[in-house]
Parts: structure tokens; sequence; C-alpha cells
């Protein structure tokens, strides 16, 4: 067990090396990041002091060293716009993406979960056709156009909560829901088949045969087994939710990481552009460590290597 | 010697009837499951759009005509019955945009599609059948990219080296490679060991020959669900960066695009955004429909896809 942790950890720490890599290289993808990052009406000897000061005439690995050796730091330089350092606007931003993303994940969850359940259980009934027709749905529905439409419903008619900001629970309720609906379906379907399986298995049939009541079978023994896929679910939603909050967050002008992403590419901003990335690419890996590690607790069958 | 050419016509004609038979088997199977029928209907319905736009189109779809701008669809007050779905901002007939707008979805989709697949096949087979530091090189990879939240990365790129056509479709592309290269290493990993493989191999047959003659057409059903499934992936990602302003610019009309248009003009005239997410999510549920029917007649262990 320590022995595969350690591994999962190097694993992990090379991810991580690689990403810093591609940030970096996503400055550097036209040949001349001081033309990028200089405005478009600097003269050429500025650019080439510019160039100079940056240290972008140096060999790309001594750059990407250097870039490496700031990121260790946590300095991934001055934000152009906003006079601040690059990682203290992100992570200054970072709570508000937390608190939506968990929120989707709990509307995915609490709704998927249940469904998922009920259809395997009483399969090919009614529920179930209802249950999946709605999943495929949800998964079909670009996540921009159920924002947009929950507003003009919600907002517009109905007036009953608010289009955009970030406030109380009244301003959380439809971006979670937006942000949440793709994930609610996949987990239902996953979840339903993962059920589905469960209910195969000898063992809920020795469950039976011990003259247990229907509600004990399922509850003690099939829920149990069924769930530990959905702990793997919650590892990989958590990188679909985090990559949909960038369109979330600009649809409901919800001020999280997302939304100053995209903001910072209009703006060519592009040191909090490589600082938000690469933080919400390392919380992805680090969740995905968690989840594996938490897996190996939940099921010991798991092959450790 | 006549005697050998009429067999070799009777059984030519056996395998061609046989052939005729199985197509007859599929398409009646087809025709059992409504969702595949309605997946076909939108697949044949949006590609007839594209080729055919300019004779379909009621109107010029860039032609504006401020006098006509915002009218709303035919079965509200004030409409026009000229313009079926109604205008937009510019007074451009909504209708022949959505049907011109299906023509760069499609283009950039399948192009992208097309791409991601030739590459990760590639890499699949290479993987799976080299092994050691070749499979290490690709998987690694394959982990860090999935650590990304790929929307935010390819925006960035795509902010960074301009929204055109050829960009847009290699940054897509580049995005769909790791599904492609999982699933076939790991189909390639159980072919390798088969005796039909290990007898070439004794035979001495070079390894190019056994890749692309003996282990290729063995994951091509695989492949053709991954691709029918990515497929929906690529519309949405698309709708999603035109959306965003990152797609085909302006006044080439695109599905996202538009609906981008409609945001601004949600609180007085709701079929702006309305109808192009409706025809996008009506496609990916099509394809969604058709594709996971096609997982079940080829490749039904890929349900977790």
């Amino acid at each position: 067990m320590k022995a595969y942790i350690i591994k999962r950890l190097f694993h992990s720490i090379f991810v991580l090396i690689g990403i810093s890599i591609v940030v970096f290289i996503i400055l550097h993808l036209t040949g001349d990041p001081a033309a990028l990052l200089m405005p478009m009406d600097a003269t050429p000897e500025q650019v080439a002091q510019f160039r100079q000061e940056m240290g972008f005439n140096d060999p790309l690995i001594v750059q990407y060293w250097r870039f490496f050796k700031g990121t260790l730091r946590g300095d991934f330089g001055q934000s152009f716009r906003h006079n601040q350092p690059a990682l203290s606007l992100v992570l200054e931003r970072m709570p508000a993406t937390i608190q939506l993303t968990l929120a989707a994940l709990a509307i995915a969850l609490i709704i998927a979960i249940p469904v998922g359940i009920i259809s395997a259980i009483k399969r090919n009934s009614l529920l179930d056709h209802l249950g999946m027709t709605g999943a495929l749905l949800g998964q079909s529905t670009p996540v921009f156009w159920l924002g947009v439409m929950l507003i003009l419903i919600f907002s517009v008619i109905l007036q009953w909560f608010p289009s955009s900001g970030r406030g109380g629970i009244e301003n959380l309720v439809l971006p979670a829901i937006t942000l949440g609906m793709y994930s609610m379906a996949r987990t239902a379907r996953m979840m339903r088949s993962s059920m589905l399986e469960v209910l195969g298995q000898e063992y809920m049939k020795t469950a039976k045969a011990k003259g247990l009541s229907p509600q004990m079978v399922i509850l003690k023994h099939a829920l149990k087994n069924a769930s530990i896929p959905v702990v793997t679910i919650v590892g990989m939603e958590l990188g679909t939710l985090l990559g949909g909050a960038v369109i979330t967050e600009t649809i409901f002008a919800w001020p999280g990481v997302g939304r100053l992403a995209v903001q910072a590419i209009y703006n060519r901003d592009y040191p909090v552009v490589q600082a938000a990335v690469f933080i919400l690419a390392s919380i992805f890996v680090l969740v995905n460590l968690l989840v594996d590690i938490i897996y190996t607790y939940l099921d010991p069958r798991v092959k450790l290597g | 010697m006549q005697i050998f050419e009429q067999a070799a016509k009777s059984l030519d004609f056996l395998t061609e009837e046989r052939r005729a038979m199985r197509w007859r088997k599929i398409w009646r199977k087809l025709l059992e499951n409504k969702g595949a029928v309605f997946g076909l209907i939108m697949v044949l319905g949006v590609i007839f759009a594209s080729i055919f736009a300019p004779l379909i189109s009621p109107h010029d779809p860039i032609l504006q005509d401020v006098e006509k701008r915002l009218l709303p669809p035919f079965w509200q007050a004030g409409a026009n019955p000229a313009y079926i779905l109604g205008t937009d901002h510019l007074g451009r007939d909504i209708l022949s945009r959505l049907i011109y707008g299906a023509r760069i979805s499609l283009v950039i989709s399948t192009s992208a599609v097309a791409f991601s697949a030739i590459l990760g096949t590639i890499i699949g087979l290479l993987s799976g059948f080299y092994g050691g530091k070749i499979d290490n090189i690709f998987m690694r990879l394959a982990d860090v990219q999935l650590a990304f939240p790929f929307i935010l990365l390819a925006i960035a790129i795509i902010a960074v080296l301009g929204p055109n056509l050829q960009n847009i479709i290699i940054v897509m592309g580049i995005t769909g490679w790791v599904i492609y290269a999982r699933v076939i290493r790991a189909e390639v990993l159980s072919l390798r060991e088969k005796e039909f493989i290990t007898s070439i191999k004794a035979l001495g047959g070079s390894n190019s020959r056994i890749i692309f003659k003996h282990l290729f057409p063995n994951v091509v059903p695989p492949c053709i669900v991954i691709i029918s499934l990515e497929m929906a992936r690529m519309i949405i990602m698309e709708s999603a960066l035109s959306f965003l302003g990152l797609g085909i610019q302006p006044p080439t009309p695109t599905w996202g695009g538009m609906l981008a248009d409609g945001r601004v003009y949600l609180f007085t005239s709701w079929w702006l955004a309305t109808f192009p997410g409706l025809v996008i999510m009506l496609v990916v549920l099509g394809i969604n429909l058709l594709g996971n029917w096609m997982r079940d007649i080829l490749d039904p262990r890929l349900t977790q896809l």
C-alpha cells in the first residue's frame, strides 16, 4: 500500500511537471512572446528592449528553467492588467470557483445517485426510461445554452433567481444546475450500470436466500458495492466541472477563476492565464491522487501497481 | 477449369448474398431502434443542410436589413411570414443562418474528429505493439493532457495563435487523441499475444506489416464507436469556442456565435438564443443515439464511454 502511494505520488509530480511545460509553451507558440505581450502600438525598439529585459533571447531551456523555478515559488509574474501578482489574483478568485464546483457536484450526485439506483432496480420500467431519457438529454445539452435558457426561464420570465453575480444562495442555484447537468447525466448512467452489475452478483442471491427483506438487500449489500465506482466518478467529474466552470462563470458573471482566465485571455494578460491554467490543472491532479488513495482503502481488490 | 470457375462464381454469389443479408439485418435492427432512426435523420439532415445550404436557405444569411430587425418567429404577433424563425438584431434571417451554420459545425467537427482519430489510432497501435519506452512516454503524455480543463487550454492556445479554421481544427483535434490511443492500446495489448499474430511473427512478418495489415483491421470497430461519440463532443466544443468568440469569426454564421449574440437580447427577443442552442442539442442528441446504437452493435464492451 505504501509503495503504491509513493509510486502514485511520483506519477503526480511527473504530471505536474508536464503541466508546467505545457503552460510555458502556450506563451511561446507564436515564436515571439514579446510581440504577444507588448501592446499592439509598441515600437520595434520597445519590443526589442522588452524582449531583452524579460530574457526572451535566452535559449528556450534556460527560459523554461527560470519559469519552472518561479512556479515552485508560486511566482507567475505580475498581471499586466491588475498590477498584482498573477498567482494572488487567481487565489483570490479560487473560493468562488470551489463553491460553484462543489455545489454543482452536490446537485449532480444528490439527483443522479437515486435516479441511477431506481432505474437499475426498476429496470425497463417507465421510471427507468424517463430517467435514462433525461440523462441522455442532459448529456446532449450544451452547457452554455442550458445556462442561457435557465436565465430566460427563471430570471427573465419567472424572476425567481438573479441572472448574474455572486451573493446569497439564490445566486448559486442557476449556475450550479447549469454546471452540474452534464455530470448529473453521466453519473446517473454510470450508477445505473454499476448497480445492475452488482445486482447480478452471486452474493446478492445469497443475501436474498438468507431471507433478508428486499430493502435490506438493496441498502446493505447492493448499495455499498455499487457506490465504489462512484468515488472514481467524483474524481473524474471534478475535472469536467472545473473545465465547465470556465463557460458557466462567463455566462453568469460568476467571479471565479474561469471567468478571470477568459477575461485574461481577451486582455492578453498571459501571466494570469498561465497561473489560472496551472492552478486548475494542479487541483485536478491532486484530487485524482486523493481519489486513488481513498479507492485503495475502499476496495482492497484494486491491483496495487 | 470451367468447373473451378463456376464453383468460384457460385461461392462469390454466396458471399455476396450473405453480405447483402447482413446489411439487411443491420438495417432492420436500426429500424427497430427508434432512437437510432431519429439520430440517423438528424445526421442526414445536417449533412443535407450543409451541402445544399445555398439552395434551401430562404434568405441570404449575412444580408443585413435594419428595417426587419428582431422580427419574432411566425407564430408570434408582429411576425413576417417570410422569416419563419424570425430575424436577429441586424435583420438577418435566423433559419438561413442556422442552415449555413451547419456547414461550419460539420466541417470543423468532422475534420477535428478525423485528425484526432488518425493521431490517436497511430499512437495507440504503436504504444500497444512496441510497449516499453514509447508506450510509457505516450501514456504519461495522455495523463498530462487529461489533467487540463481542455476547454481552457483550447481557448488559451487559439487566443494566442488566432482563431482561423486551421488552428481551430488542429487544437480541437489534439484535445481528442487520448481516448482513441487508450482504447486501441488496450485492444492491441490483448491481440498481441493471440495466435494469429504470433504465428505471423514466426513466419517473419515485418512489424509494420503486422501493425497495419493485421492489428489495424481489428481495432476498426472500437475506433468507429469512439468516432461516433466524439462527433457529439466536437460539435459542442466548436459551438462553445464560437460562443466565447474564439471560433470562426463573424459575419460567417456559427451556431455558437448566434447564441452569443442572442444572449444580449435575451430580455426582449428570446428566439435569438433559443433556436441555435435547440439545433445543437437535437443534433448532438441524434449523434449520441446513433452512436449508442452503433456501440451496441459493434462493441458492447465499450459501454463506459
